[in-house]
């Protein structure tokens, strides 16, 4: 029952939301709604595994074979945790602005949160094509209409490369289903056709797959839609975007990619490592001159994004749990980040960073947080981020999957370097030396900001101190993925 | 048999309606009663219950899957009418005959979904095209709707003088001198050149009709030369029934020499796909973009021509209530609008929103966007094409041709959400808000619930 409720908490606060003609009430409606949701999914944390209330199986469409069948295991109660998490978060971090038709934003930003928690919880494929594509849909009202000034281009741009990726990914599954033997969307007869289709075939339905799952990650080259949209979208959408949506990728190709056609994913995989890598440090280059916040945050999610699809194609399960937690932690870090951007932004409605300066002396408070959250995104050791790119790095180093490990390993961790470089140039630019005229009359931030930001810094330090609990979670499912993914031909 | 004797009647008594009473209202009311009584009857041919009957010598046989495609079309014609009877009033003075044209176009119809000899298909697509040539140019004074009507009698006479030629060539080529349909294509383990021939004439005029590229120029001109309401009805009834034709023509006579004529298909499809998306992207008028749109679907209905398998068969029906409940709704809110250009269409969304949010609902589902009807539609098609296995090169095409659709159907939905226009006076009362409402929501029910339509004819098959 959990799984439903998932869903169907933010889907029915969503549609109501729309009807609440007040803003004020629309905002703290869509709060309470997302409050209930985490608290679900913390309950469904503690409910012990295996056990019915986890999994959910009803009838949909019988004669596609095709079930509405939605069940939590480790891999999706960790982003289904991240998902429920995000939303209170970025609520409430969001608090103050001010947004035209509030109501149709906060509805509309639950339809998204019910369309992001029917990906992760989906045990049939179509029904995953569903959600994928509603998760979708509420974004690209989003972003369009309270976005930047150039937010209907950025937008569609985005909306028709992951449309293109969706459509390519259903011709994908299509052909999987022809090819079960019950003629069934279920992730069993999917996973039942593991070593069954032919090699020749994996080749090329590999890319059908991957295209649809790179382009909403990104990884290079799809990834051109990714700074612009971050750009002109609402602050609160970047975070969902960037905190949530691109996990839908890796997500991907976990549960519905390497385990289903593991032949041509470990045919592919250097290829798709190397794409990766390029990727990452492309991104980070380009990161370290940008002189504007969010298409710095959002080139630097593009290389992070990389490093944990590389660990995926590196086939161990350290790496592969890496992966995992850093999903997570991701998620927290990038949105810590999108916060700090924000308050900066509604403060000196200016978001380039040679306009800033010296904010450390007016906003400490702010400028300790920050660096906290940076560091993590840095992965210095202690923050949440360090455990999982500790796990991916020796995870790909040991990769038995591919003979580049060596290379990839060092390739992969100068983006690290690189990261570093940008991250530190920033605080150093924005919060530290002096004060101009436009920092001067900066004020502290609210209480609800500091709030915020104080849990986002818990959940880095205790991940990064004690991050066993979440390992526990992961470790079945990493496990049942493992034994289904080809290591060697 | 019910509903072709009742249509041709009724479209008698239309035009003796319009003698007798002069109140436009009152004639709207008889042309829905009229379909009523259709819809009525077809679902009484569809339970056996044969109360009008004449003898065809088997000409005409009608099996399930036709008399259910004449019940999307009644119905769908019911929906056209209540949604757009008023602006039907509004083209011109001779009312009563536009409606008595429609219900001849309705008769002609119900033949060619249910022809069983050639001379037949014959019939029911000359009855569908004649009443269409004149609506077509129903608007006298207009001299763009004259030069519709005219260039669409030509071609159309001249696509029909092809069939005429290939329906005598396969006659010719058959053993038995037959037209019946199911006879023709028996026993051809080689092929005779006149049959081929033959075939290739039929193709051609057939994909004439269904304006498929390269024979669909005549399309975007008739289309937009049209006056609005009856392009409404143009592109989306009658092309489907045309196409339920087309499948049934090559279903029962070609079925078995599938893979000699495929790739012939393959190359229209490809190019109709192409040609319709492609040109749909340039236009400016909303109307005309419609135009190339169903050019565009016309691409993706002919999966069901290259496959026919049950699939597509299945697909063919949802395919055609998706599209044609989604295309009358917006030709509904078009023919409303003042200015039919994309930029008429800035801001609708404050002002209206109830014509916004379901013009956004019938745009998503002609994008084939899940939780619509038209996702399930082109769902359908992409399974029928990859069941069969070969053409996978054609399926990615035509994904790749979807997602450009989305740049056309979005830049109406950008315009009313995301502009901002000037407050427009649209005459629009409640009873056509609710109605598209209901629509709308019944395109949202299929795009959950497909079976509804599918289940209820492989019952009725069995």
């Amino acid at each position: 029952m959990i799984p439903v409720l998932l869903i169907v908490i933010p889907l029915i606060g969503g549609l109501t939301g729309f009807f609440i003609k007040n803003g004020k009430s629309a905002r703290d409606w869509s709060l309470i709604a997302s409050l209930v949701t985490l608290v679900v999914s913390v309950v469904g944390l503690t409910v012990e595994k295996n056990s019915a209330s986890l999994q959910f199986d009803g009838e949909w469409l019988p004669a596609l074979g095709s079930s509405f069948a939605v069940g939590l295991d480790g891999l999706g109660q960790i982003l289904t945790l991240l998902t429920a998490l995000s939303f209170p978060i970025i609520f409430i971090a969001t608090y103050r602005d001010e947004y035209k038709n509030a109501n149709n934003f906060y509805a509309l930003m639950l339809l998204s949160q019910a369309g992001l928690m029917g990906v992760f919880l989906a045990n049939d494929a179509l029904l995953f094509y569903f959600f994928w594509e509603l998760a979708l849909i509420p974004v690209y009202f989003l972003c369009s209409q309270w976005g930047g000034e150039k937010r209907i281009q950025a937008t569609f741009k985005f909306f028709v490369y992951t449309f293109v990726g969706s459509l390519l990914m259903l011709v994908g599954i299509i052909y999987l289903y022809l090819h079960t033997a019950d003629h069934s969307f279920s992730i069993k007869s999917f996973y039942d056709l593991n070593g069954r289709i032919p090699v020749a075939d994996q080749t090329w339905l590999f890319w059908l797959l991957f295209i649809a799952f790179a382009i909403k990650m990104p990884i290079f080259p799809f990834h051109t839609w990714q700074p612009d949209t971050y750009e002109q979208s609402p602050t609160a959408t970047t975070m969902v975007l960037s905190g949530i949506m691109v996990k839908m990728g890796l997500f991907g190709i976990l549960r519905w990619l390497a385990p289903v056609l593991s032949t041509g994913t470990w045919v592919w995989g250097d290829t798709a490592s190397a794409l990766c890598i390029i990727g990452m440090i492309y991104a980070s280059l380009i990161a370290i001159k940008q002189d504007d916040l969010k298409r710095l945050v959002a080139y630097s999610s593009i290389a992070h994004m990389g490093l944990m699809c590389l660990a995926i194609f590196g086939t161990t399960q350290t790496g592969l749990q890496g992966v995992m937690i850093q999903m997570f932690n991701h998620g927290i870090n990038i949105i810590g980040l999108w916060i700090v951007v924000d308050l900066i932004e509604r403060q000196f409605h200016t978001r380039k960073i040679s306009e800033l300066g010296g904010l450390a002396q007016k906003s400490p408070a702010l400028a300790i947080l920050l660096v906290i959250v940076a560091l993590a995104n840095v992965a210095l050791p202690l923050t949440n981020a360090f455990v999982g790119e500790f796990l991916m790095f020796s995870g790909v180093f040991s990769s038995a999957a591919t003979k580049y490990n060596v290379v990839f390993t060092v390739a992969a961790s100068i983006s690290i370097i690189l990261s570093a470089v940008y991250t530190l140039n920033m605080i150093q630019k924005v919060f530290f030396g002096n004060t101009n005229a436009l920092t001067e009359k900066a004020k502290d931030i609210y209480l609800n900001e500091k709030i915020i930001l104080v849990v986002i810094v818990i959940a880095i330090i205790i991940v990064g101190v004690y991050p066993k609990p979440m390992l526990d979670i992961t470790r079945e499912s990493v496990d049942a993925i493992l034994s289904k993914m080809n290591l060697k031909q | 048999m019910n509903a072709l004797i009742i249509s041709a009647v009724w479209g008698i008594v239309m035009m003796f309606s319009g003698i007798f009473t002069k109140n436009k209202s009152t004639v709207r009311s008889i042309a829905i009663a009229g379909i009523l009584i259709l819809i009525v009857a077809n679902s009484l041919d569809l339970q056996g219950g044969y109360h009008i009957n004449i003898d065809t010598k088997n000409q005409l046989d009608f099996g399930t899957f036709g008399l259910l495609f004449n019940s999307i079309a009644f119905i769908c014609t019911l929906i056209y009418f209540l949604l757009s009877g008023k602006d039907i009033e509004n083209v011109g003075v001779n009312v009563a005959e536009y409606f008595a044209l429609i219900f001849f176009v309705l008769c002609g119809v119900s033949i060619a979904t249910s022809f069983n000899t050639l001379l037949m298909l014959f019939l029911g697509i000359e009855i569908i095209s004649i009443p269409l040539y004149i609506l077509t140019g129903s608007n006298k004074r207009n001299l763009k709707s004259t030069e519709a009507s005219l260039k669409y009698f030509l071609m159309g006479a001249f696509s029909t003088g092809i069939m005429l030629l290939g329906i005598a060539f396969l006659y010719g080529a058959s053993t038995t001198g037959t037209f019946f349909i199911e006879e023709i294509g028996i026993g051809k383990s080689s092929l005779s050149p006149l049959f081929i021939v033959g075939l290739l004439l039929l193709l051609i005029s057939m994909s004439f009709k269904v304006s498929a590229a390269p024979f669909h120029f005549w399309t975007p001109d008739v289309y937009d030369g049209a006056p609005t309401v009856f392009t409404s009805f143009m592109a989306t009834i009658v092309k489907s029934a045309l196409f339920i034709a087309f499948i049934r023509l090559f279903h029962n006579s070609f079925g078995e020499i599938q893979p000699k004529w495929q790739i012939f298909v393959a190359i229209i499809i490809a190019a109709t796909l192409f040609i319709g998306n492609l040109t749909a992207v340039f236009q400016q008028s909303v109307k005309r973009m419609l135009a190339y749109s169903s050019i565009a679907q016309a691409g993706f209905m002919l999966f069901a021509i290259l496959t026919i398998n049950p699939v597509a068969q299945d697909g063919i029906l949802l395919y055609a209530t998706a599209y044609s409940l989604a295309t009358i709704g917006i030709f509904a809110i078009l023919v409303k609008m003042k200015d039919r250009s994309f930029e008429g269409f800035n801001g609708l969304a404050k002002h209206h929103p109830v014509l916004a949010a379901t013009n956004t609902i019938f745009l998503l589902s002609l994008s084939g966007i899940p939780l619509t009807a038209g996702f399930f539609a082109k769902y359908y098609m992409l399974m029928a094409a990859l069941k069969m296995g070969q053409f996978l090169w054609l399926v990615v095409f035509a994904v790749l041709c979807a997602a450009v659709s989305i740049y056309y159907y979005f830049r109406v939905i950008q315009a009313m959400y995301f502009k901002d226009g000037e407050p427009q006076e649209l005459q629009v009362s409640s009873s056509f808000k609710i109605l598209l409402i209901i629509v709308a929501a019944i395109i949202i029910l299929l795009g959950i619930f497909p079976q509804l339509l599918l289940d209820k004819m492989n019952i009725l098959y069995m």
